[in-house]
C-alpha cells in the first residue's frame, strides 16, 4: 500500500471511499508483455501503449499490458517492458523540444466482458516528456472507472513534475519505468446526517439533564408561603408587645 | 445566525474569542433593506412578453386600461396613458398555459387556456378571475361570444371534434356536441350574427366546405349543407365573414374571391369574382388575405373589407347589398399594415404609410366611404435600432363634436410596444424584448472628459522633461477648471427647489462614479435584441436589433476591450449561432453607445464548436477570441500579424477542451504553431451510463485573497485553487428512483486529469451549480427522500502547498484533499450564482432564485464541509458553525424584499469599486438590480457617520496636547530655577 499517494489516506476521512487495489509492478522484462495477451479466467489484459515523437504527430507503440480483474475486488497490475535504445534517445529528443509523452488505454468495462470489444476508442492521456525523463521514467497511472466499471479516463504524473533542465544519464536512468498503478471508482458523496444529527441532540438534552417538571406556583414555592405567613403570624402576634419595647427604649 | 453563535459557545468561550464571535455575528447578521432603502439602490422592471392579443377597454369613453395576452402566457392589463403595469397574471410555463384566443366584452375578458384546457373569465376592472371551467380534450380550433337579441349572453368554443356553449356570467357549460364526421372534416370556424344559430364551418381540404348550423337553445344540428370547394384548403388563412352573413374567401391560385351565404336555405354554391375583374393584381409569389371586422358579436360584420395584395398594398372593398357584387372603395399603396376600429355606430380604418427613412405615416378613413378623415394624421417614428412594424392595434373615440379621434399601438418586430397619440406624440414605448434575456455583461463606463485627458497623458511616449511638466500643468488647469464649473453649478442649483433639479441620465453625460456603482448592462435577448442598460437607474441608454437572428440562435457575449484602455474605446463580440447548422456570425460593437465597430471580421464558413478568451492582448489592447471549427482548425479574432506572432510564440501553452455530451466525450486539444490543434487527451462518459449536462469552469475575473485557511491549531490548510478546474455535472439514463445518481467530476481541463470523481446516490436533476475558488455546491432532488439537497465540495492541498509561486497543471502531481458535506433545503431553486468582489477579501454568499421570485442571499459559511458534528474547541476558535442537516431560509436574507422576480432564470453578479459591495442582476420575466454586501459595509462610513464629534474630539485633543505641553515645559523651567 505504500504506492497509494498519501493525499488519500487523508481522504479516508470520506466515509467510504473506493480506493480498491493499488498494485505496481516494474521491471518486468519484454518477454511477459505477449503472455499478458491471452487471458485467464478471472482476468483479462488489455494493450498499453505509448507515443512520443519530435514532431508531435501520434504514433502509438506497446508498451505494456494491463492485466485488469473486474468484480468486487477490482484490481490492475501492469506488465512493461525497458525502453530500447533507440526509444531512450528519441525520448530525450522529444524532452528537448518540449514535446509531450502520449499514453493510451482501450475503453472497456471492468464488470461486463461482454461488451468489452464492442466498444471502440481510446482514452488517452500525457505528461510533458521532459519531466518523464527528469524524473527517471517515476510515473503514477491512474486509472478511472464509472459506477458501472467502464474505464472512463486515465492519468499520468510524474513525481517529481517539474522540468528543471537537469541532465540525466540515459544508461542507468532511462531504461526501466518505475510505475505506480491505481484504479479509482467514484466515491459516494454524502448524504445529509440527520441520524447522527438527532444523536447528538438526545446526547446534549441528557446532558442538560432532564428539564424541570412545571409544577404548580404552590407546589413550588410552598415553603417560602408557609415561612411568610408563619412570618405574618408571628410578628402581627408580637407586634405590641414589640412596640411597647420600642416606646421603653425611647 | 447572530444570535446562533453567540449564545451556543458562551458557556466556556474565552473572553476574546466571544467577542470576535460577536463581532463577526454582527458582520452577517442584517442583510435586509431598512424601509428607507427600499429603491435607493435597486429597481426592478417587469415585462409580460410578446403580444399575441391586444384589446383596449372599450367599456367606457374614459377607460385607460389595455390588455394583453403574450407569448409567455400571461395576461397583463396596462395604463395606456404611461404604460405602467396595472396588474399580471403570470401562468404556467410552456404548452400547459398558452393562451389560445383572447376575447373581450364589456368588463368581461374571456380566455382558452392550453389548446382548450381552460377557458377562463376575468374581471378587467380588478384582474380578478371570475370563473374557470374546464373543457372537453381535444385541441382548441376557435371561439366566439354568442348574442341572443343584443345581449351576448354565451360564448362558443370550437375544438376539432366538439363544440361547447357556455354561459358568460358562470362558464357552465350550456350543451356540448359532438361535431359530425370528424375524422374527415376540419372544424376551422365558428360564427355567429345575432340570430338563433351556430354556425360551424369545416373544411375537406381541396374537396368540400362543410356547415353546420346548430340551435342556439339546446344544441341541435338544424341544417348540414356541403358545397363543393376543391380549391379551398383552409377556411382559417383564407376566409372571412362579411356582411349578412356572407362567407368571402380568396383564392391564390385562380385569383379570385368567392362568396357564399352561409344561411342560405337551399344548396348554396360558390360565386366566383375574378380579382382581375376588379383591376386588381397580386404581387407575385404573395398569398392574399382577407381583413375584415365584426364590431359587435350582436350584429353582422361589416360588409367593408381590406384585401391585402402584396407585402405594402391593400385594398379596402365593399360587398354590396346584392351579396354578390363588390366595389372597390380605395386602394392603399403603399401600405404596411390596416387595422378597423369601431366607436358608436362609426367604424374607421386605420392605415399605416410609409413617409420617408425614418417616419411612417398613420391616417384614418371612414370604412363605410373610403374617404380620409381630416386631422388624423400621426407620425411613429420608425427607429433605425429596431424592427419593422408588425402590427397595429386602434382605439378609436368620439370626441365632443362627434369627430372620431384614435390612440393607436404599434408592435414591431423586435417585440416593443410603442403607443401614440394624436397629434402624433409618442406617449410611451415598452421594449418588451427585454422578457427573455437570454445572456449579459456589465462593462464600466468611461472616464470623464478630463480624467481621460489626464490618464492619456500617462499613455503618450515621454517627449522631455520641460513638455512633460507643461502638460501636467495644463491637464492640472483643466482639472481646476472642471471643479470650478462643477461647484458653481452646485451653487446654482442649490437655490432652485428641488424638483427642479434633473439628474437624467443620457448617453453624453455617462461617466464613472467614484467607486464604480454605475455600470453599462449589455443585455442580449432571444428575440436579437440588444440593450444598454444604465446600471443606476435601469433607463435604456441604447437598442441594437439584430434583423437576422434565426430564433433558436445560441448567443455568447464576449468583451475584448475593457474601458480601462483609453483612448481605444470598449469592445464587445457577440457570438451568435444557428443551433442546427452551427454556423456563427460576429457582431462586434461598442458596449457603451451600442454603434457596431467596423472592425474586417473572420470569415467563418464552417460550424464553431467552441470559442475562447485568451489573455493575449493585440496592440490595441484587445484580447484575442479563438474560435475553433469542427474540423478543429482556429480562427483568430482579430488576426493581425502582431496576434498571429504571439499566437505562434505561445502556442505550446495554449490548450482548450471540447465537449460532446452526446457522445460522452470530453476531449483537449493544444494549438500548434500553425494554429492546427492535435488532441492530448480524451475522456470518455459512456452514455448508456450517463450523460453530461453541464459543464463549469471559474469565472475568469474571480480574485482570491486568501490562500488558505486558518485552522483552530494556527495551521494552515491550503486551498487548492487550480484555474482550468472543470466541473462536470451528469445524469444517469437510468430514471428509476432506486438506481438513479448525479454524478459530479471535477476534471483539469489542460491534463485531462479526474482530479474527483463522486456520485450522489438516488438522486436526480436538475441539477443547478456553481463553482469559484477551491469550491462547487450543487443542488439537485433526493428521489428517495423526495427533497431537495445542496452539496459542497471543497479542495486543498493540506498544510503544505507543492508550489507557492505560480499554479501549473502539468506541474501538480498530487491530489487534492477532497471534503464534501451535504444539507437540505426546504425549498426548489431556479438559478443560482456567487457573489463576486473586487478583491475577494469579502466573503462569499451564494444568490439562490427560489422559484417564488425571491432572491436568497445564503452566506457560503452555512456551505463549509468542516462544519463539524461535534462541537471542539478548534472547530470554536475557527468560527464552524455545527453541522445542521437542514439549510435554514430565513427571510431577511431575501434581499429583493417584496419585489419578486418573476420566472428567475439566470443572476450576474460584477464587482464593483468597493470591496465590500458587489453588484446583482437578476434576469427572467423581469429586471430586478440590486447590490448586495455580504460582510457589510465594512469600507464604506455610515450615513449617520458623526463628523463634527470626531473632528471636534481630535481638535481638542491637539489643543490639549498644545497647552500641556507649554505647562509642563514652564514647570520644567520652574524646576530649573529652584
Amino acid at each position: 500500500m505504500a504506492s497509494v499517494p498519501r493525499s488519500f489516506l487523508l481522504l479516508s476521512i470520506i466515509p467510504t471511499i473506493l480506493i480498491l487495489c493499488a498494485d505496481f509492478a516494474c521491471c518486468n522484462t519484454g518477454r511477459k508483455t505477449g503472455d499478458g495477451l491471452d487471458t485467464d479466467f478471472s482476468g483479462f489484459s488489455v494493450p498499453f501503449e505509448h507515443s512520443f515523437e519530435v514532431d508531435d504527430v501520434s504514433r502509438f507503440r506497446m508498451r505494456g499490458a494491463l492485466q485488469l480483474r473486474g468484480g468486487r475486488e477490482t484490481s490492475v497490475s501492469l506488465s512493461q517492458s525497458q525502453l530500447s535504445e533507440e526509444d531512450r534517445n528519441t525520448l530525450k529528443e522529444v524532452a528537448v523540444v518540449d514535446g509531450l509523452y502520449k499514453i493510451r488505454v482501450p475503453r472497456v468495462s471492468l464488470t461486463d466482458r461482454q461488451t468489452e470489444r464492442q466498444m471502440d476508442g481510446y482514452l488517452t492521456a500525457f505528461v510533458r516528456a521532459c519531466s518523464l525523463v527528469e524524473s527517471h521514467l517515476s510515473d503514477v497511472i491512474t486509472l478511472h472507472t464509472d459506477v458501472s466499471g467502464y474505464l472512463i479516463g486515465v492519468s499520468i504524473v510524474t513525481i517529481p513534475g517539474a522540468c528543471r533542465g537537469t541532465e540525466v544519464e540515459d544508461e542507468v536512468d532511462l531504461e526501466a519505468f518505475n510505475t505506480t498503478l491505481t484504479i479509482i471508482a467514484p466515491t459516494n458523496a454524502p448524504q445529509p446526517e440527520t441520524a447522527l444529527f438527532i444523536e447528538r441532540m438526545d446526547i446534549e438534552h441528557e446532558k442538560r439533564g432532564k428539564p424541570q417538571e412545571q409544577k404548580s406556583f404552590f407546589a413550588k414555592y410552598w415553603y417560602l408561603i408557609l415561612g411568610g405567613a408563619i412570618f405574618l403570624m408571628a410578628s402581627s402576634s408580637a407586634q405590641p408587645s414589640a412596640g411597647g419595647a420600642e416606646e421603653q427604649q425611647s | 445566525m447572530g444570535r446562533y453563535l453567540s449564545m451556543k459557545p458562551s458557556a466556556k468561550m474565552s473572553k476574546p474569542t466571544s467577542l470576535f464571535v460577536i463581532f463577526f455575528s454582527l458582520f452577517v447578521m442584517s442583510e435586509a433593506v431598512f424601509e428607507d432603502q427600499v429603491g435607493k439602490f435597486d429597481w426592478r422592471q417587469q415585462y409580460v412578453g410578446k403580444t399575441l392579443f391586444a384589446h383596449f377597454d372599450s367599456h367606457s369613453q374614459s377607460s385607460k386600461m389595455l390588455f394583453l395576452a403574450t407569448d409567455k402566457n400571461i395576461f397583463a392589463s396596462f395604463n395606456s396613458r404611461t404604460g405602467d403595469l396595472i396588474w399580471r397574471h403570470v401562468d404556467k410555463v410552456g404548452p400547459e398555459g398558452t393562451i389560445d384566443i383572447l376575447l373581450l366584452h364589456g368588463q368581461d375578458a374571456l380566455m382558452v387556456v392550453g389548446d382548450g384546457r381552460l377557458l377562463r373569465s376575468w374581471d378587467t376592472n380588478m384582474g380578478g378571475l371570475n370563473w374557470e371551467a374546464m373543457l372537453d380534450t381535444g385541441s382548441f380550433q376557435a371561439a366566439c361570444f354568442v348574442a341572443i337579441q343584443d345581449t351576448v349572453k354565451h360564448v362558443a368554443v370550437l375544438k376539432k371534434a366538439v363544440i361547447s356553449l357556455h354561459y358568460l356570467s358562470n362558464g357552465h357549460q350550456k350543451w356540448v356536441e359532438n361535431l359530425p364526421d370528424g375524422d374527415a372534416v376540419q372544424y376551422q370556424a365558428v360564427y355567429s350574427g345575432g340570430e338563433e344559430e351556430v354556425y360551424v364551418l369545416g373544411v375537406v381540404p381541396n374537396s368540400h366546405l362543410t356547415i353546420i348550423a346548430y340551435s342556439l337553445e339546446d344544441g341541435e344540428i338544424i341544417k348540414q349543407r356541403s358545397v363543393e370547394a376543391p380549391w379551398l384548403s383552409s377556411v382559417e388563412s383564407s376566409c372571412v365573414v362579411v356582411g349578412q352573413g356572407m362567407l368571402m374567401c380568396v383564392d391564390p391560385a385562380t385569383l379570385a374571391l368567392y362568396t357564399l351565404p352561409i344561411q342560405a336555405e337551399e344548396t348554396p354554391q360558390f360565386n366566383q369574382i375574378l380579382l382581375q375583374s376588379l383591376d386588381l393584381e397580386v404581387s407575385p409569389s404573395f398569398q392574399p388575405v382577407l381583413v375584415s371586422s365584426q364590431p359587435h358579436p350582436a350584429r353582422s360584420p361589416l360588409s367593408e373589407f381590406f384585401l391585402q395584395l402584396g407585402p405594402d398594398h391593400h385594398v379596402l372593398l365593399q360587398l354590396n347589398a346584392d351579396g354578390y357584387t363588390i366595389a372597390p372603395l380605395r386602394d392603399f399603396q403603399p401600405a404596411f399594415l390596416v387595422s378597423f376600429a369601431t366607436t358608436g355606430e362609426k367604424t374607421v380604418a386605420a392605415v399605416m404609410t410609409p413617409k420617408n427613412e425614418t417616419a411612417c405615416a398613420i391616417n384614418l378613413f371612414s370604412a363605410d366611404s373610403g374617404r380620409r378623415l381630416l386631422d388624423t394624421t400621426v407620425i411613429f417614428p420608425l427607429d433605425l435600432n429596431g424592427g419593422k412594424p408588425h402590427k397595429l392595434y386602434v382605439h378609436a373615440f368620439l370626441k365632443k363634436d362627434d369627430s372620431v379621434g384614435y390612440r393607436v399601438l404599434v408592435q414591431t418586430q423586435d417585440h416593443a410596444l410603442t403607443f401614440i397619440q394624436q397629434p402624433g406624440r409618442v406617449v410611451w414605448t415598452r421594449e418588451e424584448a427585454l422578457a427573455d434575456v437570454v445572456t449579459m455583461e456589465m462593462v464600466d463606463l468611461p472616464l470623464t472628459g478630463t480624467q481621460a485627458e489626464l490618464e492619456g497623458e500617462f499613455g503618450k511616449k515621454a517627449d522631455g522633461l520641460f513638455p512633460m511638466v507643461l502638460k501636467r500643468l495644463s491637464s492640472q488647469v483643466t482639472l481646476l477648471q472642471a471643479w470650478l464649473a462643477h461647484l458653481w453649478k452646485l451653487f446654482y442649483e442649490a437655490r432652485k427647489p428641488r424638483s427642479q433639479v434633473k439628474n437624467e441620465v443620457t448617453i453624453e453625460t455617462l461617466s464613472r462614479d467614484e467607486f464604480n456603482l454605475q455600470k453599462m448592462m449589455v443585455m442580449v435577448t432571444a428575440s436579437g435584441k440588444l440593450f444598454g442598460i444604465d446600471s443606476k437607474s435601469g433607463s435604456i441608454l441604447w437598442k441594437h436589433y439584430l434583423e437576422n437572428v434565426q430564433p433558436n440562435a445560441v448567443f455568447k457575449l464576449i468583451v475584448q476591450r475593457t474601458t480601462a484602455h483609453f483612448p481605444h474605446p470598449p469592445q464587445c463580440t457577440l457570438l451568435i449561432k444557428d443551433k442546427d447548422t452551427g454556423l456563427a456570425s460576429l457582431h462586434v460593437f461598442n458596449p457603451i453607445f451600442g454603434r457596431k465597430s467596423h472592425i474586417a471580421l473572420p470569415v467563418l464558413p464552417r460550424p464553431i464548436l467552441q470559442s475562447l478568451l485568451l489573455p493575449v492582448i493585440d496592440q490595441d489592447y484587445a484580447k484575442v477570441l479563438l474560435l475553433v471549427d469542427d474540423q478543429y482548425k482556429v480562427t483568430a479574432f482579430p488576426s493581425t500579424k502582431n496576434v498571429l506572432q504571439q499566437l505562434q510564440e505561445m502556442s505550446s501553452s495554449i490548450f482548450f477542451y471540447l465537449i460532446r455530451s452526446d457522445q460522452g466525450n470530453l476531449s483537449g486539444f493544444r494549438l500548434r504553431k500553425d494554429l492546427s490543434t492535435e488532441r492530448i487527451w480524451e475522456v470518455v462518459l459512456p452514455t448508456e451510463v450517463q450523460k453530461i449536462v453541464a459543464v463549469n469552469g471559474k469565472r475568469p475575473n474571480e480574485h482570491v485573497h486568501s490562500q488558505g485557511r486558518v485552522m483552530g491549531d494556527r495551521s494552515v490548510l491550503y486551498k487548492y485553487l487550480n484555474p482550468n478546474l472543470l466541473a462536470v455535472v451528469t445524469e444517469s439514463t437510468d430514471a428509476h428512483p432506486e438506481r438513479a445518481f448525479v454524478g459530479m467530476f471535477l476534471i483539469d481541463g489542460v491534463t485531462g486529469r479526474i482530479i474527483h470523481e463522486a456520485v450522489q446516490r438516488k438522486a436526480r436533476g436538475p441539477v443547478h451549480f456553481v463553482h469559484s475558488e477551491n469550491w462547487v455546491v450543487y443542488e439537485y432532488w433526493n428521489t428517495k427522500s423526495r427533497r431537495n439537497e445542496f452539496s459542497v465540495l471543497e479542495l486543498f492541498e493540506g498544510t503544505e502547498l507543492y508550489n507557492s509561486t505560480v499554479f501549473s497543471s502539468l506541474d501538480r502531481p498530487h491530489l487534492p484533499q477532497v471534503l464534501q458535506q451535504t444539507y437540505i433545503f426546504p425549498s426548489p431553486i431556479t438559478t443560482m450564482e456567487a457573489t463576486l468582489t473586487e478583491k475577494g477579501i469579502t466573503s462569499r454568499h451564494l444568490l439562490v432564485g427560489l422559484p417564488s421570485g425571491a432572491i436568497l442571499s445564503l452566506p457560503k459559511m452555512f456551505l463549509d464541509p468542516r462544519r463539524p458534528e461535534v462541537v471542539t474547541e478548534h472547530s470554536r476558535e475557527e468560527n464552524l458553525i455545527p453541522y445542521a442537516p437542514e439549510m435554514p431560509i430565513r427571510t431577511e436574507w431575501f434581499i429583493n424584499y417584496n419585489q419578486t422576480v418573476a420566472r428567475v432564470k439566470g443572476i450576474y453578479t460584477a464587482p464593483s469599486g468597493l470591496e465590500s459591495t458587489c453588484l446583482v442582476v437578476a434576469y427572467g420575466l423581469d429586471i430586478y438590480q440590486t447590490r448586495v454586501y455580504p460582510s457589510k459595509q465594512f469600507d464604506v462610513l455610515k450615513d449617520d457617520y458623526d463628523y463634527v464629534l470626531i473632528s471636534s474630539v481630535l481638535f481638542a485633543l491637539f489643543f490639549a496636547t498644545m497647552i500641556s505641553k507649554r505647562l509642563a515645559q514652564v514647570k520644567l523651567l520652574n524646576r530649573a530655577w529652584r
